[in-house]
């Protein structure tokens, strides 16, 4: 229980459906703050006494379980890594991963719970071949995306009460007539370890940024930057060149290359992003039967999905989309979805640009 | 089934403080009142008051009612530090203190640049008063519990202030776990001293001894004249403005005569309990530590170590089966810190995390000891399981 809403009327309903629950509040930092501050952060005292309140309402035992180290160094930790590797990194997916379906979840097996349930927007279906995760009725709300991660045996032990409920506005709703004074709180959707929302001067403190080079496709050099890791691909913004590109048309940041510092820009269309693939791959219940098949993926928390064929060979999955895919970043999680069943993910290790470069 | 072994936290309010109370508040009138509403009100707090420095053997002016131990701390470390005698700028600091005396005297060292002497403690928890005295000399103030909070080893209360009036120093004597357990003196501890050395204050808490919480007392010499915190009417010799609580002094007083009247045989009974819990754990878990000193201590204290267990885990799986036990350390935001107390004692932060305390009072009964001990097999040996896997991950 966050302190938010969602947890709040998940934990009331998972009450009502005749489970025995109890509420637990996440600690993920040692050094949250006193007060929320707007809609950053999740983890002040302040949140964590909107949770137990809302314990209190549902009559429900409640504690606060410290994860803060394993937060630290299976989501933080690998948040700076990833972006010192050039890539761009989705923490709330790792954390889904790493610590509230798993660290949380192998504690509450171990205590002798049967289930983690939490507030996310996503549906689970029991099927012939077992447990399907599906994406949400509010397709504005669908969290099925960042809990592509999920893999049978955690899929086995979880239960989203929200999953069904077509409308956020319902479930605050709900919260009002059940007296739940978290009803109106704003929804968080920032970082919640880096509280006022500067994911760049948060990354410059902790990676350090040193000026490298911009170049463009040719290789000739045609600017300078303040620290590779404050790029991400498919960057317009704050790129500061002088020099209008040849054809007068904007650029776009097309790589990021960690090593040398360097940050390769270039037009829109070269974007386009005709491959990608990786090794680090889960299936959400049970693994595709065919080595090719088709589906469709998504790979931001708010992209559209587009239908693509996926193939599954000597261990790495690789995704051509029917249509380009326009700005991949390595770091990325493709999720893949049959439908509303989400299949599995595999973090994007490399892209094949649509558009070669010119020589 | 409710079982409480948290009595060091808070202990049920006691019949007799309720009445008090009760009848108390039917009084109507501010205590500093002129009118015969606020005299009738000044009678009940100075009964109070007398009656309260009867069982701390001290004189009834020297008793300064405030809103509890961490109050009563505040006062006498911060007061003793302000009017503390020119030249001096340390203050002698045994380790494993409450928290409200650790993080006063870091106040005092980071904003007020004291100078911090510590004292380290025994492996069994206790002060060492040769250790003690060899940091007093030309210190400001020094200050140490009667009785260890968490572990609950008593200290030589009257050595160190002995010591203290020896040295010529002012002592703040944390007395806020140990009265109405074991004996509690002020003048008496207080003799060899003289004029503002020596036991100079004492701190002690109502809703520790069966009084409501909110109220609690400093003991301050009438020879001790520390500055005060709070300024206002310059109610009780201006140590301490703001309205005196006639009702809540009239509790904590009722309660304390009934708990200082009932210590000895409180404390046999207690004790023989207490002794057959932890032989009880013993059994069921044979690496089960009792951690403090074996003989000297309160005689309601078991704090065991379970190696390798996480006390939080326990305490958890504890309260699921509606038994309440303290992993005795600071919560930070609901959860417990490692136990600076078990590491003061030499111990690893593993171990100072595989701590219970379980503090038995006035109402617990043979059925509490039972409970607990039916209880603990299964809890000791799901939280032990758990503690293995997650070792296996790390």
């Amino acid at each position: 229980m966050s302190g938010g809403v969602d947890s709040a009327v998940a934990a009331a309903r998972a009450v009502d459906a005749g489970h025995e629950v109890v509420g637990v509040h996440l600690a993920l930092s040692r050094a949250g703050g006193t007060l929320r501050a707007g809609s950053r952060g999740c983890c002040t005292v302040e949140d964590a006494l909107d949770a137990r309140r809302a314990a209190d309402r549902l009559g429900i035992p409640f504690y606060v379980w410290d994860f803060s180290e394993r937060f630290r160094d299976d989501v933080v930790a690998d948040f700076i890594s990833e972006y010192q590797a050039g890539r761009t990194p989705n923490p709330c997916m790792r954390c889904n991963e790493k610590i509230k379906f798993a660290a949380l979840l192998e504690r509450a097996l171990e205590l002798g719970f049967d289930a983690v349930c939490t507030g996310h927007y996503a549906t689970l279906v029991d099927g012939e071949q077992g447990r399907e995760l599906h994406r949400a009725s509010d397709a504005a709300k669908d969290q099925s995306y960042v809990l592509g991660v999920l893999t049978a045996e955690q899929l086995a032990h979880t239960y989203f009460p929200l999953g069904a409920t077509p409308s956020k506005a319902l479930v605050r709703a709900e919260a009002e007539q059940r007296g739940l004074t978290v009803a109106q709180k704003p929804d968080s959707h920032d970082i919640c370890f880096i509280p006022d929302g500067d994911t760049r001067g948060w990354l410059a403190e902790r990676v350090g940024a040193e000026q490298g080079e911009i170049l463009d496709r040719s290789g000739a050099v045609i600017g300078t930057h303040e620290g590779a890791h404050a790029f991400t691909v498919g960057q317009r913004r704050g790129l500061q060149l002088g020099v209008p590109a040849s054809d007068g048309k904007p650029r776009f940041v097309l790589e990021v290359r960690p090593v040398s510092n360097t940050v390769v820009v270039g037009p829109k269309e070269a974007l386009a992003t005709a491959e990608i693939s990786g090794e680090r791959f889960t299936w959400a219940g049970r693994a595709p039967q065919a080595d090719a098949f088709d589906c469709d993926v998504q790979i931001r928390a708010h992209a559209d999905p587009v239908p693509a064929r996926a193939v599954i060979a000597g261990g790495v999955v690789t995704v051509r989309p029917h249509e380009p895919f326009e700005g991949v970043a390595p770091g990325q999680t493709a999720v893949l979805y049959d439908g509303t069943r989400v299949l599995g993910q595999f973090t994007i290790d490399r892209t094949v640009s649509a558009v070669p470069a010119p020589v | 089934m409710n079982v409480y072994l948290d009595h060091a936290a808070t202990t049920p309010l006691r019949p007799e403080a309720r009445d008090a109370w009760l009848q108390a508040s039917e009084t109507v009138g501010n205590p500093s009142s002129i009118h015969g509403g606020g005299q009738a009100a000044r009678r009940v707090l100075e009964d109070a008051r007398e009656r309260l420095a009867a069982v701390l053997g001290c004189d009834p002016i020297e008793v300064v009612f405030t809103s509890g131990g961490t109050e009563s701390v505040n006062l006498a470390i911060k007061g003793l530090w302000w009017a503390r005698p020119a030249g001096t700028d340390a203050i002698a600091l045994p380790d494993g203190e409450h928290h409200a005396t650790l993080d006063t005297v870091a106040w005092l060292h980071t904003h007020e640049h004291a100078a911090v002497r510590a004292v380290a403690l025994s492996p069994t928890g206790r002060i060492d008063e040769a250790a003690f005295a060899a940091e007093l000399p030309g210190a400001a103030l020094a200050t140490a519990l009667v009785a260890n909070n968490e572990v609950g080893t008593l200290n030589d209360a009257p050595a160190l202030a002995a010591a203290a009036a020896a040295a010529g120093v002012p002592l703040h004597l944390d007395a806020v776990g140990a009265f109405g357990h074991v004996p509690v003196d002020f003048g008496r501890w207080r003799a060899a001293a003289d004029g503002a050395t020596g036991l100079c204050a004492l701190s002690v808490s109502g809703h520790k001894v069966g009084g409501p919480v909110g109220i609690g007392a400093l003991v301050v010499s009438r020879h001790a004249n520390p500055t005060a915190l709070l300024h206002g009417g310059g109610q009780q010799r201006a140590l301490r403005s703001g309205t005196q609580d006639a009702a809540g002094a009239a509790a904590f007083a009722a309660a304390a005569e009934r708990a200082v009247a009932e210590r000895e045989s409180e404390a046999v009974r207690l004790a023989t309990l207490r002794d057959r819990l932890v032989a009880g754990v013993r059994a069921l878990v044979p690496d089960a530590v009792l951690l403090g000193d074996p003989e000297h201590r309160l005689p309601g204290n078991a704090h065991l170590l379970f190696p390798g267990v996480s006390g939080e885990t326990l305490l958890f799986l504890l309260d699921q089966r509606g038994i309440a036990v303290s992993t005795g350390s600071a919560c930070q935001a609901g959860v417990p810190e490692p136990s600076h107390v078990v590491m003061a004692l030499g111990r690893s932060e593993d171990d100072a995390r595989s701590v219970l305390r379980l503090s038995l009072g006035r109402t617990t009964v043979d059925a509490d000891v039972d409970a607990f001990l039916a209880a603990l097999p299964e809890a000791h040996a799901r939280a032990a399981a758990s503690g293995a896997r997650a070792r296996e991950r790390s």
